[in-house]
Order: C-alpha cells, then sequence, then structure tokens
C-alpha cells in the first residue's frame, strides 16, 4: 500500500516544502531526530538538482509497508535533459568537479534503497527509500 | 542497537563525570572516546544525537530553546556527514586502487622478467627500482650460446603507469625480432620503427643496446638517446664516457643508428644505466657524474653485483630514500 504527497519543484522555496513534507511523513512513521535529518538532507539534494538542472519536476514522498515494514520513499522526478552519462554522476568527487547530479553518491548512503533512471532529453527519475528500523 | 546502547551508556558517563568536575582525566576519556567512534565510522550527526540524549537524561529541565538549538545543530552535522561518508568511501577506492597496482607491478615483473645470465668470464650485476609502483625503466639480457651476451637498458620518458605500458611493448617488440637480427644498430632502427608506429607522440623512450661477443671480447653497441654509460678500464683504474650518439626511439621513423665498438680487457667493465641514477637530485643539486664516479670507485673491487646493490643504496638515502625517477644500473665485468 502507497500513499503518496507530492511537491512541485520550480523555485527555491519549493524545497523548503518538499522538506516539510519529508520531514511531517518521516515523523508520521516513527524515525528519529537523526534519521529525519538524514531523510530532509537527501530531499534538500534531490529537489535541489531538479530546481538547478532541469528547471521544474516534482518530489514526491510515498509511505511504503512491506511485510510489516515501514518506509519512507523519496521520489524525484523531471523531464528535464537527463544524464548522458549515470556511471559517472554516481562517482565520488564528480559533484564537487562541477557537474549535474550534485552529491547523488550521497543521497545513496544515507539512504538504504536508491535507484536511478534517466534518458538524455526525456528526463530522470529517482527514488531512494529509508526503512524504519 | 547493541552497539548504539553501549556508545550512548559511555558517552552518558562521561559527560555526567565532566559535569560533575571538569577534570582533564573525562576530557581524556572523550578523546579515546571518539576514537572509537571514529573506528565504528560513527558519523557526526549521530554524535550530536548522543549528547543531545545524554543531556535530555541529566538535565531534563532545560529550557525548551536549548532543545531546539540541537535542531540547527543536527542539521548542520548531518552536512558534515555527508562529507565524512563521502571521505570513507573515497578511502575504500584509494585501497582498492592500490590493491590493483601491486597486482599490476606484480604482472609487470611477470612480464618483463629477465633473469641475469651466468656467463664464464664475464661477472653481471644488476638493479631496477621504480620510483613509484610500476617501472618505467627496463632492462633485459639474452645470453646467445657461446657467442654472446646481449643486454639492452631502456628508459620511457616519464614514469609510472603509462611508461610502464609502454616498456611491455618494447619487450613484446624485442621478443618477436628474428633471431639473426642481434646487431646493435638493426635492433635500434626495428624497435625504432615500432615505436613510431605504435606511441602516442607525446611519449619518447631512450634506449641502448650492446651485444658483447664472448670470442672477441667486443661490446658492440648502439644508442636511441641514452644516458651514456661508463667504460672502465681496469689497467689504467680510469672511467671513460661509453659515448654514442643516436637519436630517441620513436622521432623519427628512418632513423640510423650508428654501430660502435669497445674492446674489453680483463678487469674492465662496462657500467650501464638509467637517467635516474644521474639525475639523481640532492639537496645540492642533480648528482654530477664525477660523484658517480667516486661512488663506483669506492666499490670497484667488490663483484658487480654488490657494486649496483651498494651504489642504489648510497643514491637512495642521499635523496632522502625517495627516489624522483625509476632508478636502473647494470654492471658488466670482464674477469678472465
Amino acid at each position: 500500500m502507497e500513499i503518496q504527497s507530492c511537491v512541485s519543484i520550480l523555485n527555491e522555496w519549493d524545497i523548503v516544502a518538499a522538506r516539510q513534507l519529508g520531514r511531517n511523513v518521516a515523523k508520521e512513521l516513527g524515525f528519529g531526530t537523526v534519521d529525519q535529518a538524514r531523510i530532509t538532507t537527501a530531499i534538500s539534494e534531490l529537489a535541489r538538482n531538479i530546481y538547478l538542472y532541469a528547471g521544474e519536476g516534482q518530489l514526491c514522498i510515498d509511505r511504503l509497508n512491506e511485510n510489516g515494514k515501514a518506509g519512507l520513499r523519496i521520489i524525484a522526478l523531471d523531464k528535464g535533459p537527463g544524464i548522458p552519462d549515470i556511471r559517472k554522476v554516481m562517482e565520488d568527487g564528480f559533484s564537487t568537479s562541477g557537474g549535474l547530479g550534485a552529491g547523488l553518491p550521497g543521497v545513496r548512503r544515507l539512504m538504504d534503497d536508491f535507484n536511478i533512471d534517466s534518458n538524455p532529453g526525456e528526463g530522470t527519475d529517482i527514488r531512494a527509500t529509508k526503512w524504519l528500523r | 542497537m547493541n552497539k548504539q546502547e553501549t556508545l550512548e551508556a559511555q558517552y552518558s558517563k562521561i559527560l555526567q563525570e565532566y559535569m560533575n568536575n571538569q577534570s582533564e582525566q573525562a576530557l581524556y576519556a572523550a578523546q579515546q572516546f571518539s576514537r572509537t567512534a571514529l573506528a565504528k565510522k560513527v558519523p557526526p550527526e549521530e554524535v550530536i544525537s548522543l549528547q543531545k540524549n545524554a543531556m535530555q537524561q541529566l538535565m531534563p529541565d532545560l529550557s525548551p530553546e536549548v532543545w531546539h538549538s540541537f535542531d540547527i545543530l543536527l542539521e548542520v552535522m548531518t552536512a558534515y556527514g555527508f562529507a565524512f561518508r563521502e571521505h570513507q568511501s573515497l578511502l575504500d577506492t584509494q585501497k582498492e586502487l592500490k590493491n590493483e597496482m601491486e597486482i599490476a607491478s606484480n604482472v609487470q615483473d611477470t612480464l618483463l622478467g629477465t633473469s641475469v645470465p651466468t656467463v664464464d668470464g664475464l661477472e653481471i650485476g644488476a638493479l631496477s627500482v621504480p620510483a613509484k609502483q610500476m617501472n618505467g625503466d627496463y632492462y633485459h639480457f639474452v645470453h646467445d650460446g657461446d657467442h654472446s651476451v646481449n643486454v639492452a637498458i631502456a628508459d620511457v620518458i616519464g614514469k609510472g603507469i603509462p611508461a610502464a605500458l609502454c616498456m611491455s611493448m618494447i619487450k613484446y617488440a624485442m621478443d618477436s625480432l628474428p633471431e639473426y637480427r642481434k646487431d646493435p644498430s638493426a635492433v635500434l632502427e626495428s624497435l625504432n620503427r615500432v615505436v613510431e608506429q605504435n606511441i602516442d607522440d607525446s611519449m619518447f623512450i631512450t634506449m641502448f643496446y650492446g651485444m658483447y661477443e664472448l670470442r672477441s671480447n667486443i661490446l658492440h653497441f648502439a644508442s636511441a638517446g641514452h644516458e651514456p654509460g661508463f667504460f672502465y678500464r681496469g689497467k689504467d683504474k680510469e672511467f671513460l664516457d661509453l659515448e654514442a650518439r643516436g637519436l630517441l626511439l620513436g622521432v623519427d621513423k628512418n632513423a640510423k643508428y650508428k654501430r660502435y665498438e669497445q674492446a674489453v680487457e680483463v678487469g674492465d667493465m662496462v657500467i650501464l644505466m638509467s637517467d635516474g641514477v644521474t639525475e639523481c637530485r640532492t639537496d645540492e643539486g642533480f648528482i654530477e657524474r664525477e660523484t658517480l664516479i667516486s661512488y663506483i670507485n669506492e666499490y670497484i673491487e667488490l663483484p658487480p653485483q654488490e657494486i649496483v646493490n651498494k651504489i642504489f643504496r648510497d643514491l637512495e638515502r642521499l635523496q632522502h630514500f625517495q627516489l624522483r625517477d625509476d632508478f636502473t644500473i647494470i654492471i658488466l665485468k670482464r674477469t678472465k
């Protein structure tokens, strides 16, 4: 069962709205303050990428419940230029050298599951999940 | 979970002790604690959480503003945690690269391996040490029955992996030379064409090739811009430059390499090296060939292998154990 809520990302203030949404859901699900901070940091990074590189997109939060395990999934969607070389943006240090996808490897490490799908010219779909322990 | 509890308990205890008496001992305990936490890769935001939880236990009545302030600290430290994790991951990558380099260097040793021939009447010493893990210097011996001992010494301009890759090519080009083409100028001319066709324009190789004829005791040699070696005349105890002219390999595909000759008497030595030996940089600048000669002179009575080992040891010390270039030295001595 998934319940989804979304925030449109058009400007920098929407990043705050996306964080707020993520934090509320994380709190409701019972995540501790440290995990809340990690989830919102991940949301910030993903929403910022949309704002900076795609111009506009959506950030959605799913509540997951699989086999009695509760979790939170961040979905970042955009129809921007896409990422030609995903392996490259998933390399450490790539973002600091001024490329696309700032901090994607960092987001992956903050979360439990991470999945990215992108086609040049079509956009990017990133999903990252954190499970409640 | 258990780890978390014990860390929390430890932290709480240290904090309590410090609240009671601001002792250096408690601070030392905190330092010890951070070592454990770092070893367990505890990220900074978790440490903030430890602090907050411990304070909630010890001082539950603090004003709400104090607790709110922790939210800001937690948020900021989560970003530091981001960087901390990246650092951890880069360290792991570096470790992997190091392992790979080590394997590559072993593969190189096997690929480029050559054994120093045992020949009646000729003593040979050889040593090659890379500045980094991979060697851009190369030496090779071919013992052709009782006809000759051939020796090649080469140096790729540059060092590290690109140089090492280049060297593997030279080695295979040399292995595939036809048997009858052991004449030094012919060898260099063939290799020059191989290098010219296959190697990037920015890469050059210097090489010395010598063929020591065992019956006549004459060294035939040619050089492609290689660091000149020394010829030591035992009778007069003097060192002469083993001068030979020739263009670097890979510059001009039609380059010709002149063949030189040197008669070798009993007690004479041929000393070959790479520029890592002469360009050994010390506090006073590069060592002079004269200085190098004085080092060699010190060990002149020893067997060639011991001489090369000792020279390396001395020059290594002179450079404070930091080689700036690959280092190769070969000595051939006629003993009878």
